[in-house]
């Protein structure tokens, strides 16, 4: 019998459209997204490849600091980001500049956090984005938090939040999902199960057969899908989000999305994974990988070309160049604002000591103070 | 004695092995303290040399990190968890605070935690958001914690066998910024440096400064600065904050009259304040100056653009050295 919803498989089923050669499952439906849709989500695909090719060379160059790479990770990002409705809420991890990227935080400004300055770290007011965590699982119960809170004041609102394989080690996750269920808050819990937390394989992180079924302990639905595959993460991620605005009777409106992908690269530019996983399965992991996948799907439908590809290609070349200018050239912060946003008035203490940085700088020049 | 030049990094896994190799009951925990070797490499070969039971990778949970050592070292052995940046240690601290730090206490002796829970700490390295705190005084605040914090390759091995062979837990800072910083001759064979215990790093006459960990370097800097214009400067290096040598810190300033404080943390709440107080209790009639105190903001750690602008440098340092001595 073919559920009603794919949140509602068997343990174990994982929700596929395209296989790894793009062709359409047998039994899928094809989500109904326009071509200029389908075609978007391509070119977001590619923007966010390049733009991590560029982002890793910044750092290499030293001219970016750490930076947590996310190739092979597109698919995720972009399918559950475009399920979204505008006014619906993102409560991101350190990982998503795609994810946020489609949500339209600027890639200048992503850049310029992992630059280290602080304007990056501001989240555009017209967006509904949370700033991102960066320890690991912290921001769940603050989606729930966020959901809820939409939930009291009655409003149509929908928040979901991304974090990693690793996080469901966490309690921050177990209370974060707890709430959710008591609550039944309209939150969709993203979980980027890309197999590797830094060195630790998912194997060895939880001794349960799938994360998808950690969301049997919290009363809602589970969902594991294929990661790699933008038009299935799309699919499910839409359908969680109508669950979660408005729920069948009897049904919660949570649900706990695992996108099984792999992170072709490093944890961040600081690790080396050659350490702790062979070539081999990087190969393996690579054949699922969703551009080609998604490009094969659109080409046969006719909705896609050499010219068109190649229109894209340098589109997206020149969206991240344009990016990378922007953000460094991008004046310095200046040192007066380590102060400014840490209480909504400054106390007398905090003047005094923003007086001494002052008179520090006068008195010996930055140029001594930082020889 | 046969010596090996390491870094302060080095000497911690070099600490961790003899400490391993000497007593069975010993285990390494963490996350990616196995396989992996460390983030910053502590554990490099461990894994390799005592097997997935003493190096043991755990699932991404402080909170289980720390909670499972408390229970393991209940049980008789000498767990030394990692925790990967002190800046994400929160979700164990409540198991620190509220477990280890009392549970020899209230269980009147019966139970003891002799665990040693090591985390890499500091700014100065261009890290990303939540990686660079000082967060030593939390940890200095609670009874029953000793917090260490090692300046040098040679004290890291030493102090770290020390804090695992200790009966009571130990929170082991290491100043990140210079885990590589320089090397130093280190002894091959196991050996302890006594917890408690400052180290005077240069003596003088004229002014004291105290400090610990990253901080030692600038301040030694400043001293031979100011030296060049005639004052002479003690720099003390706490070593241990908890129990803090109170005897060194009043000994060297009764023989100065002058001190200033030198930590990377923020200014209210750390434990430069303590330390005065502490100085004022014990040598006030001693006292010619008021004591300076050059630490960080009292602001959120910024992302590294601005880090450069918190952390008390050479220039600051001399600076508050310089009010000490000429009020």
């Amino acid at each position: 019998m073919v559920p009603l919803s794919v949140l509602q498989g068997e343990p174990g089923d994982r929700v596929q459209i395209l296989d790894e050669d793009g062709q359409v499952v047998d039994g899928a439906t094809v989500p109904d997204l326009s071509d200029d849709a389908l075609v978007e989500m391509y070119r977001y695909l590619k923007l966010g490849r390049h733009f991590d090719q560029r982002a890793v060379s910044l750092q290499r160059q030293g001219r970016m600091g750490t930076y947590p790479p996310m190739a092979g990770q597109e698919a995720s990002q972009v399918g559950s980001a475009m399920a979204l409705a505008e006014g619906d809420w993102t409560f991101p991890s350190y990982r998503e500049h795609l994810a946020l990227a489609v949500q339209g935080w600027s890639l200048a400004d992503d850049l310029l956090y992992w630059m280290g300055n602080e304007a990056g770290n501001a989240p555009p007011e017209e967006l509904n984005v949370f700033s991102m965590a960066v320890p690991i699982a912290t921001q769940i119960p603050h989606a729930t938090g966020a959901a809820w809170a939409a939930k009291l004041r009655g409003e149509d609102t929908v928040v979901l939040t991304y974090f990693g394989d690793g996080a469901t080690s966490e309690g921050d996750f177990h209370e974060g999902l707890n709430f959710a269920g008591v609550f039944d808050v309209p939150a969709v819990f993203f979980c980027n199960n890309n197999q590797w937390a830094i060195s630790l394989p998912r194997e060895r992180q939880t001794a349960s057969a799938t994360l998808a079924g950690k969301a049997a302990a919290y009363g809602f639905d589970g969902v594991q899908v294929d990661g790699m595959d933008p038009l299935a993460v799309y699919q499910v991620t839409s359908e969680a989000v109508a669950k979660a605005r408005d729920p069948p009777d009897g049904d919660l409106r949570p649900t706990l999305v695992e996108a099984v992908q792999y992170r072709f690269g490093a944890h961040t530019t600081a690790d080396d994974p050659s350490v702790y996983r062979g070539d081999e399965e990087v190969e393996r992991w690579k054949r699922k990988d969703p551009i080609p996948r998604l490009e094969t799907f659109l080409r046969e439908r006719g909705v896609l070309g050499d010219e068109r590809v190649a229109a894209i290609e340098e589109s997206v070349a020149g969206e991240v160049a344009d990016a990378i200018e922007t953000a460094e050239s991008t004046e310095r912060p200046s040192p007066e604002e380590l102060f400014a946003h840490v209480y909504a008035e400054m106390p007398q203490r905090l003047e005094q000591q923003l007086q001494y940085l002052r008179d520090l700088r006068a008195r010996h020049g930055d140029e001594e103070l930082f020889q | 004695m046969s010596t090996q030049n390491l870094t302060l990094v080095q000497a911690v896994r070099d600490g961790l092995y003899g400490e391993l190799e000497r007593d069975e009951d010993v285990l390494v925990m963490g996350e990616d303290v196995g396989k992996n070797g460390g983030v910053f490499r502590a554990t490099q070969g461990l894994y390799e040399e005592f097997g997935a039971d003493r190096v043991v990778d755990t699932p991404l949970a402080e909170s289980g990190i720390v909670g499972t050592a408390i229970g393991m070292a209940a049980y008789g052995l000498r767990p030394v968890p990692e925790l990967q940046f002190a800046g994400f240690m929160y979700p164990g601290f409540d198991q620190l605070v509220s477990h280890a730090a009392r549970l020899r206490t209230r269980s009147r002796g019966r139970y003891t935690c002799p665990m040693t829970v090591r985390a890499p700490y500091g700014g100065g390295i261009r890290a990303p958001e939540h990686h660079s705190e000082s967060k030593e005084a939390f940890y200095a605040h609670e009874p029953g914690l000793k917090v260490v914090v090692p300046s040098t390759p040679r004290d890291a091995k030493g102090l770290l066998a020390a804090a695992i062979r200790d009966p009571d837990p130990v929170v082991f800072l290491e100043p990140k910024l210079i885990y590589r910083a320089f090397r130093e001759a280190v002894p091959e064979e196991p050996y302890t440096v006594e917890l408690g215990t400052a180290e005077i790093r240069r003596e003088g006459t004229d002014v004291s400064v105290f400090t610990w960990g990253a901080m030692v370097r600038p301040a030694m800097d400043a001293a031979a600065e100011l030296a060049e214009t005639g004052v002479d400067v003690e720099v003390v290096d706490l070593r241990t904050l908890a129990p803090m040598d109170t005897d060194t810190i009043v000994a060297s300033f009764e023989k100065t009259g002058r001190a200033a404080v030198v930590h990377e943390a923020p200014k209210t709440g750390g434990l430069a304040g303590e330390i005065i107080a502490t100085i004022q209790e014990a040598a006030l009639l001693y006292q010619e100056a008021p004591i300076t105190r050059v630490t960080g903001f009292d602001v959120p750690f910024p992302l590294y653009a601005l880090e450069d602008y918190y952390l008390p440098e050479t220039a600051r340092i001399k600076d508050g050295i310089t009010q000490a001595v000429e009020f």
